[in-house]
This record gives structure tokens, sequence and C-alpha cells, in this order.
């Protein structure tokens, strides 16, 4: 019987080729956008859009989105960032237009108190809870130890 | 007797609000232009480079403004519904061709009939992020002073306007004429 034996050259071009598309990906993902000069600018310009949500794309941030409108966003902010607009004027610009739900950070208002507080008011209803409950058997076992006690 | 009664609170409290949550849709998200005055803007008419096209025009009667491009499905879906509300029912719409091609938008509505009374023509969406757009079909009702009174997104169906458009139009325009 004749066995074939696979080539190593076959191997390294077939990862060539994986690492390629990989690498193509990975520069897509990345958007081949302008920079900065300034690395500063470049720093609150990344941290911007990182606190931008997509409202295209809910789940993502409109650094990380490739929708036309999450790049039309990007480009507003760099240009905003070069007219020496602040991240609060940035902000606001966006909120603005598409309201506090592009925010990933929404502020403390009436309508997002719940949301904000809600993890800490549910960590305290389940801290009594649990108090409570332990409390409970605690007293329990006293009792029955007390009852073995009177039996003895 | 609590052992009984507190879980079973928690549970229906629980299906309350994920009862609620999926009749929300997360598409649909808030603006907060409404019972604004329309953004300002100057952009060239679809038709008609050498025209403009601004907030202006949206101003002396209730008008629908109305976000499209050929691109857009669901601007197809709507167009007959769009068609119906101003040939029917008379609304003046202002289209916004949004990040769309000149010749093959004039020929869309050359094509399918036009309902709108003319388009501003932002083939960048520079405009459309004024208008805090995010996507087509978009329509803004807006009253005869030209401030945003409501917002749709996506597209208008039969039921939307009977039930939504049609009454909201109606009020606005008996508000104008009351002054």
């Amino acid at each position: 019987m004749k066995h074939r034996q696979s080539n190593p050259v076959w191997h390294c071009l077939l990862l060539a080729v994986v690492l390629l598309l990989a690498w193509g990906m990975a520069i897509a993902g990345t958007a081949p956008e302008e920079t900065f000069d300034d690395p500063e600018l470049e720093e609150r310009y990344h941290s911007i859009v990182a606190e931008l949500r997509c409202l295209v794309c809910q789940n993502e941030s409109i650094a990380e989105s490739n929708a036309e409108l999450a790049r039309d966003l990007r480009s507003r902010t760099r240009e905003m960032l070069k007219d020496g607009a602040s991240d609060e004027e940035i902000k606001a610009y966006m909120t603005d237009r598409y309201g506090d739900f592009v925010l990933y950070r929404p502020p403390v208002t009436a309508s997002t108190m719940a949301l904000w507080a809600g993890p800490a008011v549910m960590l305290l209803l389940a801290s009594i809870g649990l108090f409570i409950a332990l409390r409970r058997r605690s007293q329990m076992e006293d009792e029955e130890v007390s009852e073995e006690e009177k039996n003895r | 007797m609590w052992r009984y009664i507190l879980p079973l609170g928690i549970l229906l409290v629980l299906i309350a609000f994920f009862w609620r949550g999926l009749q929300l849709d997360p598409g649909e998200v808030p603006s907060p232009l409404i019972d604004r005055p329309a953004p300002n803007f100057l952009l060239q008419s679809l038709h008609d480079p050498e025209e403009m096209v601004s907030e202006l025009d949206l101003v002396g009667e209730v008008t629908l403004f109305n976000v499209w491009g050929t691109w857009c499905p669901g601007c197809h879906e709507e167009h007959e519904e769009l068609m119906r509300l101003a040939h029917e029912e008379n609304v003046r719409i202002i289209g916004l061709n949004y990040r769309d091609d000149r010749e093959a938008a004039i020929q869309w509505l050359e094509r399918l009939g036009s309902p709108f009374e003319r388009s501003a023509y932002d083939p960048d969406g520079a405009v459309a992020i004024d208008w805090g757009v995010y996507g087509a079909p978009e329509t803004f009702v807006l009253d005869h002073e030209g401030i945003i009174r409501h917002k749709h997104v996506g597209e208008i169906t039969h039921e939307d306007i009977d039930q939504q458009l049609l009454p909201l139009i109606e009020r606005l325009r008996e508000e104008a004429e009351a002054g």
C-alpha cells in the first residue's frame, strides 16, 4: 500500500495563506484611518470613540464598528479635536443629536436612576435577605440544641 | 407563608419586566430633537445643483421630512405608502437623499414616481448627523412652524399611517389653523 506523505512545502504555503488572511482581517478591523501627529490628541480620540455607542449596531462602540455612520462619527470626532474642542463639547455634540443613548456611561438623571442605582439596591436587598436567613437558621440550630439538652 | 409569597412576587415582577422588554424595539432610540426646531442646513436640491434646500423649506405647513436612499430596502417598502400620503392625503413631504448617487436617485424617482415636493442631496451624510439620523428610512413630522413633533424610525407601514401619522398630522393641522 502506498502511503501518501504530506508535503511540508504545502504546509508552509497553507500557513502563509492563513496568516495573510488573518493579517488582512486585522487591518480591516482597525480601519486604516489617518492619525494625529500629537500623541495626546490621539489618546483623547481613542478614549472618546470607545465611549460612544454605534446606534446601527448597538453592541459596538463607534471605535469598533465598520458601519458607515460610525465612520462618519469618527471623522467628525477627529475634526472637532483638531479644531480644539474639549471632550465634553464632543460628547455634548453627540448627545444633542443622538441622545444620552450614545454614551456608554449615561449621566445620572431621573430616567437613568434605576440603571445606576439598580445593582447597588439589588446587592443591598440580597445581603439583607441572606442576613435574615442565616440568623434564622442559627436560631433554629440553637433551639434544637437546647431541646436536646432538655432531653438529656 | 412568606417562604412562598416572596419568590412568587419576585417571579411576577421579573415576568412583568421581561414582558415589557419583549415589546420594546431596541432599534428605536428616542430622539432628543423632539419639540425642537429643525436643525439648520443648506444642501443642493437633488434634481438641480443650482437650487438649494434649507430648513426654511420645511416651514409653513405640516411637513414630513423623509430620509431615503435607493440603496435602502425599507425605502422601497414604504414608497407606496409615502405616495398615498403625498397624493391622496395632500401631505407635503420633503426628502433627504442620504448617502446616495444623484443619477441613481433621480432615476429611481422617475421609475417609481415621486412622493417628494423636493429632495435635498446629502451624499456624505453630513446633514443627516445633525438630524441624529442613524439609518434609513427615518421620517420626521414637523408642524407648521418647523418644530419637530415626531420621529418615525424604520419603514412606514399602512397601519403606521392610519393609526399614528394621519391622526397626528390632523391634530397639527388643526393647531396651525388655530394659530
